[in-house]
């Protein structure tokens, strides 16, 4: 093996070829991760390596001397994590050359995420590049590699709607609160119960700068056990209706059989608010809001349909943009390739004189 | 410097106000988010381009040029723009470069294409006082703000509707949130009702010196949309008046005030010295 197109791999598995109860074996916890890494430094006829290690995947991005390399680093791996080689390599995917190269830059920019262009992924890789920075494992061919793959996947994103409007329930409830209130770190959100997906909701709101967070559950208890975890209040269950008013946004998420926040209530709350509009995102089956509370003004309501009918739509607009990024992803791959083929010397890969002092593994 | 005449660098403008309002229709259409930088820079060279004509105007007819409807349009919209220039990046409300741009486009396009409105141009209409001037000209500035007042609360009305409609996608994806539009507009009815109480005050200066000077009409119309805006910022202070309800006053006023502004003007009497003819 003496080209690059054979000497730069892939390897590993993601969400695409294992389901999630081989993933969770595959994965390298983060205490264990030195031992691993030991283990990388041992392997002769490794010159480079980048472990991208998260939820959904365990990909290596390396440079080998040998195909042999290669297989001593899935061997080390499955020995590590206590895997069968054989089941190993039913779900792992290798490739070589521009092939991984097009991987890195399709994953970096989102298209081969589970959710559809999540953005949360190029800070992992750039994590996974930094981390391997840190233990000097990366040399000119990965330098480039993953320094062109964060220029080029920033490139997609600015000329593709890939990441454009939410998918999540909760994340998209949070931006239509933004188109209400422009800023969340000034408004005061009521979670109405202590179901689980209003609590993702409650912490969808936190992570977008919301600070001020009351719950009330029919069981205080709750209420208190929820509002210590999120740093905030609880209230009382029979003062709902009397403090409806302080609050910009109520969620409502309790499994009562019945409305828990009437119309009637809604005009009363509004009274209190004046020009101050009022959200309320109903996440409850039954619904906890009475839907007439939509038709009043300066009053916005959102079902749990509603927002899972946005979070389609967006999903499908993303969608309808994979062609255009995978093209992109494309031509970026084929320029990363060439610049990095050119640079090894027209096929040969890099000696470990040549490489800016990456440490032998 | 080519001999072109005033409507000449004003029709420049409106190309350039006309620039700004398809950048920011097909950026829509791509489903994109038109780029500030380049509408603020077409923009800033249309009111450039506008402010000369305006100054060659205002060079042949010895004083603000504000004595026929063309030129109240033109100086209408190139308030809004002005104001438009100043607080766009203050207040970097997406979307409102791209409605200004419409808006200054059809009131300096109108006033262009009809012909009617520039046929005469009333020359040394202030005579020579320099405060008459400058009541005339804060109080067309004040047109401006309520131009952008009506564009603003336009958009809150969109927003509204997509919100309660939800309809979230094209154009309504790009639209300010309902509390950032609110704010603004509070900011705008204040600033309009200021700049339109302090033109009457410095006009009123004059007015009870001569008050034969002063046409009738004109003094009613202005002062009753002074006080119509008053009376809406009081109420909205209040509390009382709010969300669309404000909104939709606000732009129904400013089309009133337009519409005033023809009446206003074929009401004045004949000026001396008499006016001259304009030139094509």
């Amino acid at each position: 093996m003496t080209t690059l197109s054979a000497t730069l791999f892939l390897i590993g598995a993601n969400h695409r070829t294992a389901p999630i109860e081989v993933r969770e074996r595959l994965a390298l916890t983060s205490n264990r991760l030195p031992e691993f890494h030991a283990q990388l430094d041992a392997l002769k006829g490794l010159r480079e390596i980048t472990v991208l290690n998260t939820c959904n995947r365990v990909e290596f991005y390396g440079v080998a001397e040998s195909p042999d390399t290669v297989a001593q680093l899935q061997q080390a791996f499955c020995a590590f994590q206590g895997l069968e080689p054989e089941s190993f390599a039913a779900i792992c995917r290798q490739v070589h050359g521009r092939a991984a190269i097009e991987h890195l830059l399709s994953v970096a920019c989102g298209i081969d995420s589970q959710m559809l262009g999540e953005t949360e992924i190029l800070g992992q890789v750039k994590d996974a590049y930094a981390a391997a920075q840190g233990r000097r494992t990366t040399g000119p061919v990965l330098n480039r590699v993953f320094q062109k793959t964060f220029q080029y996947a920033k490139h997609v994103r600015t000329h593709t709607a890939i990441n454009e409007g939410q998918i999540s329930i909760a994340n998209v409830a949070v931006d239509l609160a933004l188109k209400i209130f422009g800023d969340l770190s000034s408004t005061r959100i009521l979670l109405l119960g202590s179901g689980d997906i209003g609590e993702k909701t409650a912490k969808a709101f936190q992570s977008r700068g919301a600070t001020s967070l009351t719950i009330a559950s029919r069981t205080l208890g709750h209420a208190m056990e929820l509002a210590t975890a999120f740093n905030g209040t609880a209230l009382p269950w029979e003062h709902v209706t009397e403090k409806l008013g302080d609050y910009s946004i109520v969620v409502g998420s309790t499994s009562a059989p019945d409305v828990v926040v009437t119309t009637a209530d809604v005009v009363a709350a509004m009274k209190k608010r004046r020009a101050e509009p009022l959200f309320f995102i109903d996440l409850a089956l039954p619904r906890d809001i009475d839907a007439g509370a939509a038709e009043l003004d300066n009053v916005f309501l959102y079902n749990l349909d509603d927002l899972a009918k946005i979070a389609e739509e967006n999903l499908a607009a993303r969608t309808a943009q994979v062609a255009h990024a995978r093209q992109i992803v494309g031509e970026k791959s084929e320029a990363i390739w060439k610049q990095v083929e050119s640079q090894a010397g027209g096929g040969s890969p890099p000696t470990a004189t040549q490489v800016q002092e990456p440490r032998s593994i | 410097m080519p001999d072109f005449t005033d409507r000449t660098w004003l029709w420049f403008a409106t190309a350039c106000y006309l620039a700004g309002f398809v950048i920011g229709s097909i950026a829509l259409l791509r489903e994109r988010r038109h780029s500030r930088a380049l509408m603020f820079g077409v923009l800033f060279i249309g009111f450039a381009l506008q402010t000369f004509g305006l100054y060659q105007r205002g060079l042949a007819v010895k004083g603000c040029p504000l004595g026929n409807t063309f030129e109240i349009f033109q100086f209408t919209a190139w308030s809004a723009i002005a104001l438009y220039l100043v607080i766009g990046p203050t207040f970097r409300l997406s979307l409102l470069g791209y409605f200004t741009s419409l808006l200054a486009a059809v009131l300096t396009s109108v006033s262009l294409a009809i012909p009617a409105w520039d046929a005469t141009r009333r020359v040394g209409i202030f005579g020579g006082n320099p405060w008459i001037e400058f009541h005339a000209a804060i109080a067309l500035f004040s047109y401006g703000v309520f131009a952008l007042l009506a564009l603003t609360s336009t958009m809150y009305l969109l927003q509204v509707f997509s919100l309660k409609r939800h309809h979230l996608r094209g154009l309504f994806s790009f639209l300010p949130s309902i509390h950032d539009l609110d704010h603004i507009n509070l900011r705008l009815l204040g600033a309009g009702v200021m700049l339109l109480g302090a033109s009457l005050a410095v006009g009123s200066a004059y007015w009870v010196q001569d008050t034969a000077t002063v046409n009738t009409a004109k003094l009613i119309i202005t002062v009753a949309l002074w006080a119509a805006y008053a009376v809406v910022l009081g109420l909205r202070l209040k509390e009382l008046l709010i969300s669309k309800r404000l909104a939709w006053t606000c732009i129904i006023l400013f089309a009133a005030a337009l519409l005033s502004l023809d009446a206003v003007n074929s009401s004045r009497p004949p000026l001396s010295p008499t006016p001259v003819k304009a030139s094509r």
